[in-house]
């Protein structure tokens, strides 16, 4: 038994990433190995082929999303794991798998940049480029886990996802949540769902690889099961041969967007705290939102009430939930460990009238509770 | 204990990985909720690498040490290091094979490579010798926890000598608290026979 259902084990981030991807019956590992995600390659590679499943190391970044992608269309449930510089490399082939809608998982362990950066301390460099590091309007998912059960849990949720959607899914973990070890109880195997595409049932002249149906996603046939599709990232038809006649290609654009638009309640996910009776906000994601509750609860015992706000699905962001539980604040912090990412959402969505307060951080350790106390004093 | 934040450092090769995670199941055998992170820079190949481990009855919100209850440091230059962020209530416990200025504070000073070397002809149980210390002067866990932490996290094959080498600390651990308070209060003690668990591997190891 690989992943210990309902047990209490201490556990590492990584490990409990690759044991999601196992409870989620992964198929195909293929990545090229970096810290701070290296030892999702690595464990995978230790049960995967016992398994009867593949594990590829690939020469590179590109050539390991190609291979998922590849796996992905012939039915293989697939991931990689690779952190901020090989995350730029895979770009080219995210925008691919947005196209031509092949769901993946793609696991990110944010290190500090840009380029190689601080080998091997911990950062939130990438939620932007998780965002919009692909050319053209696409559709992203991407998860933001804060604990070792977390990094479990999402990953199974992300596999899922990935199936619902029709779609990559990304889990922006960090160094600090992939290199740390936690006592986690494990989830019973029965009280974790999975779920894979349906398989199309008309008959094969009959079939589109990419029909128009009320959730604009469609049963995806796998390369080898009898059914005849074209995989192109030109813009395609419902068949998938290129097309550039208007009407196909506003109905192709229009869809990959309102598939994640129009099915947000479903992708939604956030962590609310006392946020009822508090003027002030703290809106974090990722690991600094342990150190934002921790600043909670130190402000608590001096008799201060302050709220905390965390999306767990940073992308699509929460727009309409951010916007209802802060316009009426009088200010937010935003904790980051960047110079100033997801602040800027934080202002999109909230009135002027809100004051939203950076609290950053770039050299690579840890928001510490204190600072973001601090920043608080501060300004109120 | 409520909580404590304590640190392992030294030089990359001493071990502390290893040490790092005998602690942290050692604390969740005797029931604590338990956070352990690791440098992963340069550092871990030489210099000052450390890996930190919060242990406490509560949920742990911040992972990270702040105010240290224990360091260990194995080497100068993690003891300049993290020397400074000690708690006043705290301790340090250096290895003095390398260690010639410890830190300000409470220090505990012992040659546990020397003393590996020395017992087991080679440096490599140093940590465990070192754990043993660190387990009799804190007392924050029970002996048969840290027992059970070494067994499941050390290879079979070195699980013997690593629990020698945690008994030799340990007791050395306890003749300090000796000293400086008159009195050890663990039942155990160096004229007791082999216990039963210490049996049961020479067994397994014999068979095969």
């Amino acid at each position: 038994m690989i992943v210990p259902w309902g047990e209490e084990e201490l556990v590492q981030g990584n490990e409990a990433i690759a044991m999601g991807a196992i409870a989620s019956e992964i198929d195909l590992f293929a990545g090229y190995p970096i810290t701070p995600s290296s030892e999702i390659a690595e464990i995978l590679s230790r049960y995967l082929p016992a398994l009867g499943k593949k594990w590829i190391q690939m020469e590179d970044e590109i050539a390991s999303i190609s291979a998922i992608i590849g796996g992905s269309l012939a039915g293989a449930k697939a991931m990689t794991a690779t952190s901020g510089p090989g995350f730029s490399l895979m770009q080219e082939g995210l925008g691919y798998a947005c196209m031509t809608e092949v769901p993946i998982v793609i696991v990110n362990v944010m290190r500090a940049g840009p380029s190689t950066g601080l080998p091997t301390q911990a950062a939130q460099g990438d939620v932007m480029q998780a965002r919009w590091g692909t050319h053209g309007d696409h559709p992203v998912i991407a998860m933001v886990p804060c604990s070792v059960r977390e990094c479990f849990d999402l990953t199974v949720r992300a596999f899922n996802l990935a199936e619902c959607f029709r779609t990559p899914v990304l889990l922006l973990a960090d160094e600090i949540v992939g290199h740390m070890r936690e006592r986690i109880a494990f989830p019973g195997e029965d009280e974790v769902e999975i779920k894979c595409q349906p398989e199309p049932d008309v008959p094969i002249e009959w079939y589109e690889h990419y029909h128009p149906t009320a959730s604009n996603v469609s049963p995806m046939a796998r390369f080898g099961t009898g059914y005849r599709f074209h995989v192109t990232g030109l813009t395609h038809d419902a068949h998938g041969f290129p097309t550039r006649k208007v009407e196909e290609v506003m109905a192709k654009l229009g869809r990959l967007k309102h598939k994640i638009t129009r099915r947000l309640d479903e992708l939604e996910d956030v962590r609310l705290h006392g946020l009822e009776d508090s003027k002030v906000v703290i809106f974090a994601y990722g690991s600094v939102y342990r150190s934002a509750l921790a600043a909670q609860q130190i402000l608590a015992e001096e008799g201060m009430k302050v709220g905390v706000f965390r999306p767990v699905t940073i992308w699509p962001f929460p727009d309409v939930t951010a916007k209802k539980y802060l316009d009426d604040k009088e200010v937010v912090i935003v904790p980051e460990l960047n110079q100033g990412q997801i602040i800027h959402e934080v202002e999109r969505v909230t009135l002027d009238a809100v004051r939203i307060v950076p609290v950053q951080r770039i050299d690579g350790y840890q928001i510490t509770p204190e600072q973001i106390v601090e920043q608080i004093g501060e300004v109120v | 204990m409520k909580y404590a934040e304590i640190r392992l450092s030294g030089a990359g090769g001493q071990g502390l990985g290893l040490a790092g995670r005998v602690l942290a199941e050692t604390a969740i055998n005797d029931g604590y909720n338990v956070c352990q992170t690791q440098s992963y820079g340069p550092e871990a190949r030489g210099g000052a690498s450390r890996t930190d481990v919060i242990v406490s009855q509560d949920e742990i919100l911040y992972p990270m040490c702040r105010e240290l209850d224990v360091l260990l440091a194995m080497n100068q230059p993690s003891a300049d290091k993290f020397g400074e962020f000690v708690k006043e209530d705290g301790f340090s416990l250096v290895d003095s094979t390398y260690v010639d200025q410890p830190p300000a504070g409470n220090v505990y000073e012992y040659t546990f490579t020397r003393t590996s070397k020395e017992s087991f002809g080679t440096p490599l149980v140093a940590n465990m010798i070192a754990l043993g210390m660190m387990g009799a002067l804190t007392k924050y866990f029970g002996l048969d926890a840290w027992r059970q932490a070494i067994m499941k996290s050390v290879a079979e094959k070195y699980t013997e000598m690593n629990l020698e080498a945690f008994e030799l600390g340990h007791r050395n651990g306890r003749e300090i608290l000796h000293v400086k308070e008159g009195r050890v209060d663990l039942a155990y003690d160096r004229k007791q026979p082999v216990p039963d668990w210490l049996k049961k591997i020479r067994e397994r190891q014999k068979g095969q």
